[in-house]
């Protein structure tokens, strides 16, 4: 009977995939441990460097410095889009593209991205989104030297006017089953909302435009650090989770498989040994 | 009423708890910090930053960096830092001499390597001495 030949086949090929998706699924382990300690063991630093920031920006002083200044129109908003360069991450790559086109679809101005990750380029390039760049093949976990370059180029199209806000979307890390995608603005740098004015005034020590000039853009550069470890854990967490589940699947598969198979064989034994005695019978009764 | 201190380096959290006074090696001289200080934002220099409790003092390294000071808080974002009990004196022994014979060398045309060498020997050269200053415990020596 072809149908059992067939089957064997089947099984053998889900067989050979299950072995793929659990090779996966280790490699994928063993870089979300790393990725994860990145992650968390910058994470003090830069939430305590945000605020500074936001106390920046809540001085009762104009003009402190570019990026802490607020435009009035907004004509155009840059967004960093943070994704990985690889799918087989479950759903890590369309939910970030999914939660931040929802996010500015309310936006009236022009929306230009920079893409992080080569699938975030190619989505956002087949919807005809506007690309100023794209960094991809970043090494994981990178080292905050790898990805300075990328802070630089959104500072610089922020002073430079061309245009008058960025954000950046990522995917926040929570834990290994559960991360969330986020839009955050970060530049121009703002009081957050429920603050007024800060009354309290900063003293400098140096100089107040040496310190603010050496510690604002290094900051935002931390902030965009933060938000790569932070997709880079969660993308190894999803595609962890995608890949332990394809893995479970297989097995679940080969196991019906081969309970059919076995059934098949069985009736095919059984058929023969019917013609067999049919015919002894035949013979007899002859 | 005590004052919260936390010191932060890029990798990790150095220190947190409520503290007395706190001395920082500002860039312009050493400052301490007591609770209701002004609000102040300071570049730090390489140097110890003194941690006061009601009941002890605790001794840091930290090799540059920035510290915010708000009435109830005093950050510090350290670009290293290190509790100088936690020093491995034989590791920054041999960083001092690789630094050193570095410096010897020709390190060639490019200024970065030449600083990144400066810093590292100023690095060790700090943590040593302050280990050898501050410690308590005087193991590995």
């Amino acid at each position: 009977m072809s149908s059992t030949r067939e089957m064997r086949l089947r099984i053998r090929s889900v067989k050979n995939l299950s072995q793929v998706t659990r090779a996966l699924e280790t490699v994928s382990a063993s870089k979300v441990r790393r990725a994860m300690q990145a992650d968390l063991a910058t994470r003090p630093y830069s939430e305590k460097a945000r605020k500074v920031l936001v106390h920046l920006a809540r001085q009762p002083v104009q003009n402190l410095h570019p990026l802490l200044t607020d435009r009035e129109p907004v004509r155009k908003v840059a967004v960093l889009m943070i994704s990985g360069d690889r799918g087989l991450a479950g759903a890590y790559n369309v939910n970030i593209l999914r939660y931040t086109l929802q996010y500015f679809a309310k936006f009236e101005v022009p929306v230009a991205y920079v893409a992080v990750g080569r699938k975030g380029r190619d989505m956002l390039a087949r919807r005809r989104k506007e690309l100023l760049a794209e960094f991809s093949q970043l090494p994981s976990p990178p080292s905050f030297m790898d990805v300075s370059m990328i802070g630089r180029l959104l500072m610089d199209e922020f002073v430079s006017q061309r245009v008058d806000e960025v954000y950046v979307a990522y995917t926040e890390f929570r834990t290994m089953l559960h991360q969330e995608p986020r839009v955050c603005k970060i530049l121009p740098w703002e009081m957050e909302p429920g603050h007024g004015n800060s009354h309290s005034v900063f003293t400098y020590e140096p100089d107040s435009t040496e310190l603010i000039n050496q510690i604002v853009p290094r900051f935002t550069a931390i902030q965009i650090y933060q938000a790569i470890l932070s997709s880079q854990a969660s993308e190894h967490a999803a595609r962890m989770v995608a890949m332990r589940n394809a893995t479970d699947n297989a097995m679940e598969l080969i196991e019906e498989l081969q309970l059919q198979y076995n059934k098949a064989r069985q009736q095919a034994i059984t058929n023969d040994m019917l013609d067999i005695v049919g015919g002894a019978n035949a013979q007899v009764q002859s | 009423m005590p004052i919260r201190c936390e010191i932060v380096s890029q990798d990790r959290i150095v220190y947190q708890g409520d503290v007395e006074m706190v001395l920082l090696p500002g860039v312009e001289g050493m400052m301490g910090i007591l609770p209701h200080h002004a609000p102040l934002l300071t570049v730090l220099h390489y140097g110890v930053i003194t941690v006061r409790t009601a009941k002890e003092e605790q001794y840091f390294t930290v090799a540059g960096g920035i510290a915010e000071v708000q009435p109830d808080q005093v950050t510090v974002l350290a670009d290293a830092a290190e509790n100088v009990e936690e020093i491995d004196l034989e590791r920054a022994e041999r960083a001092r001499q690789r630094a050193e014979e570095l410096l010897k060398q020709d390190l060639g045309p490019d200024p970065d390597r030449h600083l990144t060498a400066q810093a590292a020997l100023r690095r060790s050269n700090l943590r040593l001495e302050s280990a050898r200053r501050y410690r308590r415990t005087r193991s590995g020596r």
